[in-house]
């Protein structure tokens, strides 16, 4: 599904990434970890589009295509979403709203038609549920005055909706109790199946104990210095990071 | 009946032909009013108009609109149709009280206004001053400054009609009053209409003015508007600006509030070839609230300039204004905005931001806020911004599926929307959201069904 050669990407002429190969299949969870400034989070805005950063060598290849050449809202409605570290309070511009543009764009690529707005409602509801979210939140403008927490499980409410094929989920632990967290990772592993990945993009090993990834990564200093099974999450917790700086000395 | 020679000063333009029609200008008219005109116009001519010298004026060019030749209607026009047969308000749900002003005259329909009860009056500024002569004297050119306000003060030389509206103590305007300015015309026309809105102690209103042109001619409006608000008072404005390209409309809106009263005026300002609001707003006693907002979108000439002076003389009082705007293509605009907190004035709250969108790098904004403040216990604050969609929220909503331009569009409409949201008349509320809408994707935002398809004159 997901096929990154070779990437190189840098801000301001920094370089943040560094040589990144991953291969992601159908059906997948993978957590990429790394400690801070490894650029975890630069790999999930290049992949979502955001041009900020400068690809400067390598591909992306998404269901074949190369993934360079689309621009975000593209990517989106091929089915990549990316759940934000830090999403974007946008006062004005209600959650309704919002997700009903989204949506229809989404059908509109797919050469269906636009939703009734008896069954936007119905989804709503139905994936309210599975994110506990509560209709005071989807009845705000995107985001305004949320919590942490509860811009956190409206990322995955969203996802819920737009129901993709490639997810990824930058930091989406960070800052939840372990009440918010358990809800996040029920919603993901609900929302998993054969036909779509998840790409989960971590500081901690505390998720992984609810989201069981087939793989995982580690990202160190702008390359994948370790791959491995889910045991592997469990090595860094005990080790910490510091021993990676050895790791990819060798 | 024109001013025309375009060699001699401006100055001397208006004041030749003030003299020349001076007999007219009086006639009908009670002498309390006459008697104002020869002052205001020699203070005129000792300021004349308005040039980009004068600092409050440093951003706006009065000149071109004013050399321009124009039929000057210093007596109504005649037309043999009935207005409302090419003009409707299109917001159905609205319910008001319509008054329409034809190039500044007021028009009076063919089918009779119902008389208000409770002595509640909207009628001519014409027909009041000769009927409510107490009324209207105590009020006339009382809150205008026609000694120094040079534009205020031709207007106090010339006019002759606008609307006249009366809410007795205690009382309640049953539901809005919706004032339509409709100018339209054969030749390029000039209008100073005259409006004077008197709230006694304890009343409540709402009212909407609606500005429109209908023909494609060039069109140079001066209007002064005089509120009093009186005690207690509650008074909801809106304003909603669409005229073409082709006009020039200088509004001077002047406000006096006393004790307790609540005053919200909202300017939406959808189109127009030049815009200048001027408003003048004292609060003239104690725990008054005043919340003055605006919100303009501009695209290709377009300039509109806000100019407000909140004068708070007395302690206690509120004040917010807020005025948001959307500048396109190689629109500009200006907003002057001066508190002034008077050493009497202690816990005053004023507070005082303009916001601006600019779309292009050809668009430009000058924004200067002002405070000035003689009292030690007060809050105070403004600020102004200028700059282009948040890119973060951009990639937001992209990274969603929703294409660069329906983004910015999302983005631009949540913009507006902090200032639409505060008008209190649900329908037109609903109805200028839809505008605005319009308005931002580049379709044409006539709020009427007329038949005069004006919004292309005046272009380039």
């Amino acid at each position: 599904m997901l096929t990154i050669k070779n990437l190189h990407a840098s801000i301001e002429g920094n370089e943040i990434l560094k040589g990144i190969n991953l291969e992601v299949q159908k059906g997948e969870i993978h957590a990429i970890m790394g400690p801070n400034g490894s650029g975890k989070s630069t790999l999930a805005s290049v992949l979502a589009g955001r041009n900020l950063f400068e690809v400067t060598e390598g591909e992306i290849l998404y269901n074949g295509k190369n993934l360079m050449e689309m621009a975000p809202e593209e990517r989106a409605r091929e089915g990549i979403f990316l759940g934000f570290q830090y999403p974007v309070e946008i006062p004005g511009v209600s959650m309704m709203n919002f997700l009903k543009t989204a949506i229809n764009e989404q059908r509109k690529h797919r050469g269906q038609e636009e939703m009734k707005s008896s069954d936007f409602l119905k989804m709503m509801r139905e994936k309210k549920d599975l994110v506990e979210i509560d209709s005071n939140l989807t009845n705000r403008s995107v985001n305004e005055g949320f919590s942490g927490g509860e811009k956190k499980r409206n990322e995955i409410f969203q996802m819920a909706m737009l129901d993709p094929k490639l997810s990824i989920l930058d930091e989406t632990d960070s800052g939840l109790d372990i009440d918010a967290l358990k809800i996040v990772a029920h919603g993901v592993n609900q929302l998993k199946s054969p036909d779509n990945a998840t790409i989960v993009i971590t500081h901690y090993q505390r998720l992984l104990n609810y989201i069981i990834p087939d793989k995982v990564h580690v990202l160190y200093d702008g390359k994948i210095v370790k791959s491995g099974g889910k045991q592997l999450a469990l090595e860094l917790e005990d080790k910490g990071y510091e021993w990676l700086s050895k790791e990819a000395a060798k | 009946m024109s001013i025309d020679a375009k060699s001699i000063d401006l100055k001397d333009r208006f004041g030749d032909f003030f003299y020349r029609n001076l007999e007219r200008l009086r006639d009908g008219l009670p002498e309390y009013i006459n008697n104002k005109r020869e002052g205001a116009i020699q203070n005129f001519q000792k300021y004349g108009i308005p040039n980009k010298k004068v600092e409050a004026y440093k951003y706006t060019d009065l000149k071109p609109a004013f050399e321009k030749e124009y039929r000057t209607y210093i007596e109504p026009k005649k037309i043999d149709f009935d207005l409302n047969d090419i003009f409707r308000c299109d917001v159905p749900e609205l319910d008001t009280h319509v008054v329409l002003l034809l190039n500044g005259w007021f028009y009076e329909t063919k089918t009779p206004q119902k008389k208000l009860p409770n002595g509640l009056i909207i009628t001519s500024l014409r027909e009041a001053a000769n009927r409510y002569p107490d009324i209207v004297e105590k009020h006339y050119n009382r809150y205008a400054d026609s000694e120094t306000e040079s534009l205020t003060a031709l207007n106090t030389a010339f006019a002759q009609d606008g609307v006249f509206i009366y809410v007795p103590k205690g009382k309640t305007m049953d539901k809005p009053v919706q004032i339509i300015n409709l100018l339209m015309d054969e030749e390029d026309g000039m209008s100073q209409h005259r409006n004077l809105f008197v709230m006694e102690e304890e009343t409540h209103a709402q009212v909407i003015v609606c500005d429109h042109t209908l023909s494609q001619k060039n069109f140079l409006t001066n209007s002064v508007t005089e509120v009093y608000a009186g005690q207690n008072a509650r008074m909801d404005f809106v304003r909603i600006q669409n005229e073409h390209n082709g006009s020039t409309q200088l509004s001077n809106f002047y406000l006096n509030q006393e004790r307790d009263s609540r005053v919200t005026a909202n300017t939406i300002s959808l189109h127009g070839g030049l815009i200048r609001n001027n408003y003048n707003l004292r609060l003239n006693g104690e725990n008054c609230e005043n919340n003055t907002l605006g919100l303009y979108l501009t695209d290709r000439g377009q300039h509109i300039d806000s100019y407000v002076h909140m004068d708070h003389a007395y302690p206690h009082c509120r004040s917010n204004q807020l005025f948001k705007g959307v500048l396109d293509d190689y629109a500009t605009g200006a907003f002057n905005g001066r508190i002034l907190v008077r050493q009497d004035a202690q816990k005053t709250e004023a507070y005082q931001a303009n916001n601006n969108i600019l779309l292009t790098d050809d668009a430009r904004m000058n924004s200067k806020p002002q405070l000035e403040i003689y009292a030690d216990d007060v809050k105070c604050s403004h600020g102004g911004t200028s700059g282009q969609l948040n890119e973060e929220a951009m990639f937001y909503l992209r990274s969603r599926g929703i294409p660069l331009k329906e983004a910015q569009l999302l983005l631009m409409y949540a913009f507006a929307h902090e200032i639409i949201g505060q008008i209190h008349i649900k329908p037109l509320q609903d109805r200028i959201h839809e505008l605005i809408e319009k308005r931002l994707r580049g379709e044409l935002s006539r709020c009427n069904y007329c038949q005069m398809h004006c919004g292309d004159a005046g272009k380039n």
